[in-house]
């Protein structure tokens, strides 16, 4: 379970995150949605203590993310950033092997390459795995990045716009690859998503945050109602209802 | 496994070693074997601690055309330098024990590199804001140890001039074996921390999120770095070049950004190079000019048209 207890940012003059208060429990996807500049990334980031907590406190299963060692830290909870600057000389193989890093500091050994093996083929790499990443389009990288973090193997996985970059088809085919993971493997994924639509369908929970608070919480039916979106957003938009998941018309 | 590129590189250094040691011998072989062997090693270490600093520094700063000298580390060794001979004058310097000297300045220079870099390495500045810093750095650094230069007797400034420039001629039988010891240390360290280097170079963020306390992590290899441009700049003064140099070919040769093979294919390139170009300069070309600064004249055109080609992409 990830505790957030009236966590507020201020960078600056910018207030980024205002009292901020949610529970997730294990298990499931949550999708983070809302405009520009809502805080969603920063929310993320501090749970994954990339950033320091200024004010409030966040634990995951339990441990402090502030006070916990960033190893034992990295064993329960993976994060994928926008656009990690990766451009060297690394195969993509190599790329996802790093995520078992926390476990074994390097070394990787059978049960190593079984789970390496496993996240590439989920995550469709396998054709993909002996090129190197400065060869590849900005969409594979995010597929070889969004592997990585599977290979780490923690209980949650943070994963900040991951369909960035990717084309309907991949981002169609990595939504259902973190569904499965919440499915099969028993992950807990939080993912920050601009396309509400991937959120409609593919999560089970919705949290919508504006100016640095969380606005709207629940399931896809009960956050995607035009009156809510009219409030995250700013203007009005038709929601229409297919085959019993809403489809929100957000482009008109 | 040892890769095969690693050996064949490995085997040329051996070569290139043992030319070194036996090409145009005369007159008394056993004294020129003496002078020759004191200049192997110190070759040889200068070229491994360039080598190895040059890469850590370029995966800390997530850049592939940075070196600690372009950063003006090596400006800020010789600052220590100049400011040690103001406040001791030429005559308290000249008499403290060279290797207690290096010490000093090296743990002077480690302790300004951490306070001046740590800041500005945690956020990952971009490309040209961290060349213009480095450049600006550099050339305070030098201002400054001009500046002393011109405060301090001109006696007193002859000790220092000399190390000022680069020469792979000058031996420092003194500093050898001090400068042996660092580079030593540092690089079994270095080698051990191979795994997470290669984690270092994926980005704060990423490397947080496996685990990686950043912070500390980034001043640990700081310093090693700052040990190893120490090193160098003591045994032969600034090189800006060479270590970019050596570990683009390096990178090249092994195909690879991996530390466990870029690390030694770095060192023995450098080695290969320090060797060989001065064996060719010396014997073949009868000394017409300078390695320093045939090396940095190389160095330069590759750092250049490193700079082209990125700029490009």
């Amino acid at each position: 379970m990830i505790e957030i207890k009236n966590v507020s940012l201020r960078l600056g003059d910018t207030q980024i995150l205002e009292d901020v208060s949610l529970t997730m429990p294990k298990g499931g996807v949550t999708a983070l949605v809302g405009p520009n500049g809502a805080g969603k990334s920063s929310l993320l980031s501090l749970i994954a203590r990339l950033q320091p907590l200024q004010s409030g406190s966040i634990s995951v299963d339990g441990l402090p993310v502030d006070t916990t060692p960033s190893r034992r830290l990295a064993k329960t909870l993976a994060i994928l950033r926008q656009d990690p600057a990766v451009a060297s000389r690394l195969k993509v193989r190599e790329l996802v092997g790093f995520g078992r890093f926390p476990h074994q500091r390097g070394r990787i050994d059978a049960n190593d390459m079984k789970l390496i093996e496993a996240a590439l083929q989920q995550f469709g790499l396998m054709d993909l795995a002996d090129r190197f990443l400065d060869n590849l389009s900005g969409g594979q990288r995010q597929r070889a990045m969004v592997a990585m973090a599977f290979c780490q193997g923690t209980d949650y996985m943070l994963l900040d716009e991951p369909l960035n970059n990717l084309d309907m088809l991949f981002a169609r085919q990595l939504m259902r690859d973190l569904r499965a993971a919440a499915d099969n493997d028993k992950r807990t994924v939080i993912v920050v998503l601009h396309d509400i639509n991937h959120a409609a369908v593919y999560a089970d929970r919705i949290v919508a945050m504006k100016s640095g608070r969380v606005v709207a919480d629940g399931p896809p039916a009960e956050v995607l109602q035009p009156d809510v979106l009219a409030r995250v957003f700013g203007y009005d938009m038709d929601v229409i209802d297919v085959g019993g998941a809403p489809l929100v018309l957000h482009h008109r | 496994m040892p890769d095969k590129r690693l050996l064949i590189l490995a085997a040329l250094a051996v070569v290139v070693a043992v030319a070194f040691m036996t090409v145009g011998l005369r007159g008394n072989i056993g004294f020129a074997l003496e002078l020759r062997a004191v200049r192997l090693v110190t070759l040889i270490q200068v070229g491994v601690a360039i080598a190895i600093s040059t890469v850590v520094f370029q995966t800390v700063t997530a850049n592939r055309v940075l070196t600690p000298q372009i950063m003006g580390l090596d400006a800020l060794y010789m600052f220590g330098q100049m400011a040690l001979v103001l406040a001791l004058g030429s005559v308290g310097y000249v008499a403290l024990d060279p290797r207690l000297k290096f010490v000093g300045e090296a743990g002077l220079m480690m302790a300004m590199a951490l306070v001046l870099f740590l800041p500005m390495l945690r956020r990952r500045f971009d490309i040209g804001l961290l060349l213009l810093t480095g450049v600006v750095l550099g050339v305070l650094f030098r201002s400054l140890a001009s500046l002393i230069a011109r405060l301090i007797d001109p006696n007193e400034f002859a000790v220092v001039q000399g190390s000022s420039f680069a020469d792979f001629n000058t031996v420092r039988p003194d500093l050898v074996i001090v400068g042996l010891m660092v580079t030593t240390i540092a690089a079994i360290i270095i080698w051990r921390l191979r795994h997470l280097l290669d984690i270092v170079a994926l980005g704060a963020d990423s490397a947080t999120g496996l685990g990686v306390s950043w912070t500390k992590a980034l001043a640990g290899l700081l310093l090693l770095v700052a040990a190893l441009v120490a090193v160098s700049t003591a045994l032969v003064g600034p090189v800006t070049f060479f270590g970019l140099l050596v570990v683009a070919l390096a990178e090249r040769i092994v195909d690879s950004r991996r530390h466990r093979l870029l690390l030694p294919a770095a060192m023995l390139t450098a080695v290969i190079v320090l060797l060989g170009g001065q064996i060719v300069l010396q014997h073949l070309l009868g000394g017409a000019a300078t390695l320093g600064v045939v090396i940095e004249f190389v160095g330069g055109l590759v750092f250049l048209a490193m700079l082209i080609t990125t700029s490009k992409r």
